[in-house]
């Protein structure tokens, strides 16, 4: 792992009108690192994302790419950075197959016309360093199963060989076995030095795949832990802020009943 | 709980890998196309199953109607007629044309009709009343249809009104402006051997014409096909079977031949059909093989996703609708062509829905995204074919006007239908 982040965020605040959205929020993430941003609804994880992204222009502090410090004013920058951002709803189109969803608005051009061939070896070579698997290159997108979309979705991403991939609940509303493809798909992002940061809700893909864990909380840092080292209920506990909390009554109550 | 990372298809990859240098990894539940051609007769019944339908039903639509008219009318099936038919659907079919590129964006242009009816008009006026030579009146009433499409296009993108409401103001419109340009007299005779007359009067009477648009057709289709499977094959991502190419070269030059032959036995080779045809490949070449296309089909399938991937959507959004206006005032030139006058009955009445059904009935999805221009030309056929074969058995127009309302009905019904069923196959 390198020693200067990728990414690293230094004081961030926003606002929203009277809304203190995020504050002095820091985090950092290295090449080969899959950062997981967890907290409750409503803690700013979506926001600092967008931030990250360029929807959203941070108000106070600093972004600094690769030690450097950089504006992020809009999505174009975050992108000529290096940042892909792979959003919930994927915004891939349906009637369009494999190959015309990845290489859409970058089509390779051969005398003005569309390259076919040459966007699909590409897509198949692309889909393969990923040891991603799909039916055929050349299916609508329509035909594909959530999880497929999904992978299709941050193989798009990796088209423009960006640095860090951002990853927003890639694995709601999937099930097991798909949720197992994309988790490898992450793996694999970082097994390739891509820096990942990876919002999620579900503990058991954070614990599975991340390296580090950085909640927020109310718009602010609550704590960065090594997935390693840390346990499941530490973490749920900076989620919600105390360690008396819904879960670990929960907790405390079904140990007590199994100890009667 | 943790998730096994290390499950059997990590194991079984380099395995896969070494076996497999030339052909990629797939996936076991992939319905790969065997090579050969039962492979391809295989991918046929799959395709039918699956509500993949493509043209058949309009080509078995299209069929069964002339077996019926046939079986009424000897004169149906005959060559003069189908010369006739021929030339009678280009009008239609071009504005058809521009039409699909509407509906690929699941919009729709009702002014079509109207604006087609101004550009014959203009092209009177401009031409007979005012003397204006004759290709500069031709260029020029084909750009007014370009800026009507365009305005209408406009108001649609930038200012964010529904384009149905749009176009039925320009329906109106240009209605108004067309009865306005006309005047008093209300039809203006164009000149009989002008160019326009000669649109759809001229027809290249040397045998030799016919069939060697057939054989260049052929052979050219052969030529595209081949070569592109063999730079597909350099490039090591799967080709069609060279089976599998030559029966569809060898159908399409049947086809050829004998609508060659069927254009020879009576006047030949009809230059509106020539024109026609350009025109589809044109518009076919440009909506499959090029970025501005792949734009089209985007914004057919999700605005948002192509916004996101950078397309300028109201710059697409407009071009589209003149487009549309382009192709509806070329369609409106070989209408005026067809009667020899620019008249106040041009472009209105049923005429905006014939040329509206002709691109659905031909396979067009009302739903955006999905279509072909060859579409209008299938659609066209079915349209005239009805219209022809009632006019030849002396039944009204009200007649017709129901049972042309009947195969719309039942194209969109499959439209929806299929639509469905590619849902539940998986395979939309």
């Amino acid at each position: 792992m390198s020693a200067t982040p990728v990414l690293a965020l230094r004081g961030v605040s926003k606002r929203f009108g009277a809304v203190q959205a995020l504050t002095d929020v820091e985090l950092e993430v290295h090449a080969g690192e899959v950062v997981a941003l967890v907290g409750d609804n409503g803690a700013g994880k979506s926001t600092l994302v967008k931030t990250i992204a360029g929807v959203h222009p941070i108000d106070e502090g600093a972004i600094e790419w690769d030690g450097r410090p950089v504006t992020i004013s809009k999505p174009n920058d975050a992108q000529n950075l290096g940042i892909a951002t792979v959003y919930q709803d994927l915004a891939l189109c349906d009637n369009i197959d494999v190959v015309g969803n990845l290489y859409l608005g970058r089509e390779i051009r051969k005398r003005g016309v569309l390259d076919e061939v040459e966007m699909e070896r590409r897509s198949r070579e692309l889909l393969d360093t990923l040891s991603i698997r799909i039916p055929s290159v050349r299916i609508p997108i329509a035909s594909l199963s959530g999880g497929q979309r999904q992978v299709v979705a941050i193989a798009r991403s990796m088209l423009g060989e960006p640095k860090l991939v951002i990853l927003d609940e890639p694995t709601a509303a999937l099930g097991v076995e798909q949720t197992a493809q994309v988790l490898d798909l992450v793996e694999r992002l970082r097994e390739r030095g891509h820096a990942v940061i990876l919002i999620s809700h579900n503990m058991a893909d954070v614990k599975a795949v991340a390296d580090k864990v950085a909640v927020l909380r109310l718009g602010r840092n609550n704590g960065i832990f090594e997935v390693k080292s840390t346990s499941q209920e530490e973490i749920i506990s900076a989620i919600t802020g105390a360690t008396e909390n819904a879960v670990t009554r929960r907790a405390a109550r079904t140990n007590g009943e199994i100890q009667k | 709980m943790s998730i096994d990372k290390t499950p059997a298809p990590a194991a079984t990859e380099p395995a896969e890998k070494t076996a497999a240098a030339a052909v990629p990894a797939v996936d076991p539940r992939l319905l790969v196309r065997e090579q050969g051609f039962a492979g391809y007769v295989g991918e046929f019944k799959r395709k039918m199953k699956a509500g993949d339908l493509g043209s058949m039903p309009v080509v078995v639509g299209l069929l069964v109607i002339w077996a019926i008219f046939t079986s009424l009318n000897g004169n149906f099936l005959t060559a003069g007629n189908f010369s006739d038919m021929s030339v009678a659907m280009v009008g239609t079919g071009m504005i058809a044309v521009g039409i699909v590129f509407v509906l690929l964006l699941g919009e729709i242009d009702l002014s079509v009709g109207s604006v087609s009816g101004v550009a014959g008009a203009a092209f009177a006026v401009m031409n007979v009343t005012h003397g204006m030579n004759e290709i500069l009146a031709l260029v020029l009433s084909i750009l007014t249809g370009t800026v009507a499409g365009a305005i209408h296009g406009f108001v649609f993108a930038r200012i964010g009104v529904p384009a149905f409401a749009v176009t039925l103001a320009g329906l109106l419109f240009w209605q108004g402006f067309m009865l306005r340009i006309l005047g008093d007299n209300g039809t203006i005779n164009l000149d009989a051997d002008g160019i326009v007359v000669n649109l759809t009067s001229y027809y290249f009477s040397d045998v030799a014409a016919a069939y060697g648009l057939a054989v260049v057709v052929t052979a050219g289709y052969f030529l595209s096909a081949f070569l592109g499977n063999r730079r597909r094959e350099a490039a090591g991502v799967p080709s069609r079977p060279l089976s599998e190419i030559i029966v569809r070269t060898v159908l399409l030059g049947v086809l050829a031949f004998v609508v060659a032959i069927v254009f020879n036995q009576y006047k030949g080779l009809p230059l509106a059909v020539v024109i026609f045809l350009a025109f589809l490949l044109l518009t076919d070449f440009v909506l499959r093989r090029t970025a501005y296309g792949r734009k089209v089909f985007a914004l057919g399938g999700s605005v948002e996703a192509s916004r996101r991937a950078g397309i300028n959507v109201e710059l697409v959004r407009i071009s589209v609708f003149a487009i549309a206006g382009t192709f509806a005032a070329i369609g409106g030139l070989f209408v005026a062509s067809k009667i020899a006058s620019a008249n106040q009955g041009a472009g209105t009445g049923e005429f905006l829905m014939n040329v509206i059904a002709a691109a659905v009935i031909g396979g067009t999805s009302l739903f955006g995204g999905r279509g072909r221009t060859w579409d209008a030309l299938l659609g066209v056929m079915v349209i005239v074919s009805i219209q022809y074969g009632l006019a030849l058995e002396g039944i009204a127009s009200p007649v017709q006007y129901m049972i042309t309302g009947g195969v719309l009905l039942a194209t969109v019904v499959i439209d929806a239908v299929t639509r469905k069923t590619q849902k539940t196959a998986g395979r939309a």
